[in-house]
């Protein structure tokens, strides 16, 4: 089994994760001894059927969660086993996050949305508001700064939201089908985008359980079970 | 995240909800408005009775005779009453006047109630006899013609100062200066009106206040020669009969310490001459004194009445920060996947509560400021729409005037931000608490 991809610096790596859920005396394993690496530049789509574990791989990915067993390497520190608060701020300087639902906040406009990790960064970045504005412009949302998410199409909120991962200028971009609730037309401007980050040199971690979607990846890696399937190189 | 972001972002989620938003606010500003009214009226009250107070002189001892309780219930059998004698003598003004150091000078005043008329106008008067110091001691200022002099003490002329009131009265029309007033059955010339004098506060156990508008002053020696100490009165169809010398002796001291060692040589005084109590000594720096510690009390009172609405009020801002917590469960898990610490949620909800308890707080101070005119504009309404009930209020209510209390206004702001911090952990801490992962999956 490859799970160690070869070449290039390591920016994320599991080693060996479980986690263990315990539902009314039975024990569920969500992950079961799951190893991958992400190295720098990799893009990387996890695939399965719902109950493979591949929302549970994401959440430990995202700090969000702390596996049961085993090791997570994240800017050469093992977050596994950290407290909650060091948690918050690994992910704001660390991670970038996209979701299904873009997850704007509502009450702010365009711009303040996409300041709002710099808000939770010690110590502040400096010429953030600068950043913002060519990050919107970047995602093609210069004209629209002002706006609030309701005035926005669901392409153009996603936009919103991939600037906002890009925001602190984070190691690794966690996407949680970013596709999910948009037309295919849309779905492929978006795809493009990530695939331009990408091409720049962004680490993106991507669930889908679309294929044509995760065909885009480099690397397509199947759970089954909480278990790896099998990871593959994308050919095209 | 900076402070002024911090406020920034506060108005504008409550701005999300306006009227939840204000009607939180309006629970607060209720709160807040209350304690600064109660609090200025309290102090008003009790601003009023301490001038009334000082105006009795903090200096000065006043011995008054009051009729004995026994005495009277005993000669209760109705129909004609021999006269009982009581009270202060003449004798003991001049063993005050000659045997305590202390005494500056001591002012004597007989005192009854008889009908003053001029033509066909007539009030029931209050005859003040008195000697011509009686008009500084009491800082009465004659407005027009002149006060009592010795020489009318010395000729026993039939002289009389009215109050400003009196003047008005018995005069629609006339100039009453060089006019005879009767009084009883005497005739009086008027040479004097005295301006017009707001009520000191009440001595000799009576509750109302000393009023000033219905006195005439005659001299002390015109009165002995013309009405004399034994007085009878026809009241519910039985004559009584008193013979009273003096009704009050007042005595000032030089110096605010000597009042008390005085007012103690003059109890000691009275007693051996006096077989009953049928005097009473007052010293109106006790009194000051009393009405001191009587305002502390309504002030701690005050204060837990508003603290109850305060605390209502902050109830109502808990509520509605659990309905927002709730609401927002989705931003709170964004804003933790983004690298929100839960420091940093309790903080945002803080101070959206902090926001939302300033602003009611600031309302409140500035609904403060309006207790004044709202007073004035409540008494001219009873005035103008209820008279009667007007006419029977007491002075003391009538003449309020709130007085804000610089000291509440801080006191109620801060409490007010107090009760946004207090009411408003137990939401923030409910948001900070959420799961992530849960609170990102919430509808």
């Amino acid at each position: 089994m490859v799970n160690v991809a070869e070449g290039g610096d390591v920016v994320a790596a599991v080693r060996d994760v479980s986690k263990i859920y315990s539902l009314g005396g039975h024990q569920v394993r969500a992950l079961d001894g799951v190893s991958i690496d992400f190295r720098r530049g990799d893009y990387v789509a996890i695939m399965g059927s719902s109950g493979s574990g591949k929302s549970t791989l994401l959440n430990v990915l995202g700090c969000l969660d702390r596996p049961t067993k085993g090791q997570y390497i994240l800017a050469g520190q093992d977050v596994a086993a950290m407290d909650d608060e060091t948690l918050s701020r690994i992910r704001g300087r660390y991670l970038g996050f996209i979701f299904q639902s873009y997850n704007l906040i509502q009450q702010l406009s365009v711009v303040e949305n996409i300041e709002v990790p710099l808000s939770y960064q010690y110590p502040p970045m400096p010429d953030g508001p600068e950043r913002c504005r060519k990050l919107a412009e970047l995602v093609g949302l210069a004209q629209r700064l002002g706006h609030r998410p309701t005035e926005l199409s669901g392409g153009q909120q996603q936009r919103v939201a991939i600037a906002r991962a890009l925001v602190n200028n984070p190691h690794v971009i966690l996407a949680d089908e970013p596709t999910g609730n948009l037309d295919t037309a849309t779905s492929h401007e978006i795809m493009d985008l990530l695939e331009a980050l990408n091409r720049a040199g962004r680490t993106i971690v991507m669930v889908t359980h679309e294929n044509d979607i995760a065909e885009r990846a480099r690397r397509i890696v199947r759970l089954r079970d909480g278990k790896i399937e099998s990871i593959s190189e994308v050919r095209r | 995240m900076k402070l002024f972001q911090q406020l920034r972002l506060g108005f504008r989620s409550l701005l999300l909800h306006k009227l939840r938003s204000a009607l939180a606010v309006l629970g607060i500003l209720i709160g807040v408005t209350a304690v600064i009214w109660l609090v200025a009226l309290g102090e008003g009250v009790s601003w009023q009775a301490q001038q009334q107070i000082k105006d009795l002189g903090a200096t000065s001892i006043i011995v008054r005779s009051i009729k004995p309780a026994e005495e009277s219930s005993q000669n209760s059998g109705g129909g004609f009453r021999m006269g009982i004698a009581y009270g202060l003598l003449r004798d003991d003004y001049e063993r005050i006047v000659t045997n305590i150091p202390t005494i500056q000078r001591a002012v004597p005043m007989r005192e009854i109630s008889r009908e003053v008329r001029y033509r066909e106008q007539a009030i029931d008067g209050q005859v003040i006899a008195c000697t011509p110091e009686y008009f500084g001691m009491n800082r009465l200022s004659i407005a027009r013609g002149r006060a009592l002099s010795e020489i009318d003490m010395q000729t026993y002329d039939n002289v009389v100062v009215l109050a400003h009131e009196v003047a008005e009265k018995l005069f629609p029309i006339e100039d009453p200066l060089e006019r005879s007033v009767q009084i009883g059955t005497e005739f009086y010339v008027v040479v004097g009106i005295a301006a017009e004098r707001s009520a000191a506060a009440a001595i000799g156990g009576s509750l109302d206040a000393r009023q000033y508008d219905r006195d005439v002053y005659i001299p002390l020696s015109t009165f002995r020669a013309r009405i004399g100490d034994r007085v009878a009165t026809m009241r519910a169809g039985s004559f009584q009969s008193e013979t009273v010398e003096l009704t009050q002796v007042t005595a000032v001291v030089d110096d605010m310490n000597q009042v008390d060692a005085t007012a103690d040589i003059i109890r000691s005084l009275l007693q051996r001459y006096h077989k009953q109590v049928d005097y009473a000594v007052v010293v109106p720096k006790e009194l000051l004194e009393q009405a001191e510690t009587l305002r502390a009390m309504f002030n701690v009172l005050l204060l837990l009445i508003a603290g109850i609405s305060l605390l209502v009020g902050g109830i109502g801002i808990m509520n509605i920060m659990l309905a927002t917590v709730t609401e927002r469960t989705r931003e709170i898990g964004i804003r933790r996947a983004l690298g929100a610490t839960k420091g940093e949620i309790v903080q945002q909800f803080l101070w959206e509560t902090v926001v939302l308890s300033g602003t009611g707080g600031l309302l409140g101070v500035l609904a403060g400021f309006l207790c004044g005119p709202t007073v004035t504009a409540f008494r001219a309404g009873v005035q103008a729409f209820f008279p009667q009930v007007w006419a029977t209020l007491p002075p003391n209510i009538r003449n309020i005037e709130p007085r804000i209390a610089p000291w509440s206004i801080i006191a109620a702001f801060a409490i007010s931000v107090g009760v946004g911090i207090v009411f408003g952990i137990y939401p923030a801490r409910r948001a900070a608490n959420m799961d992530p992962i849960e609170a990102l999956r919430h509808e």
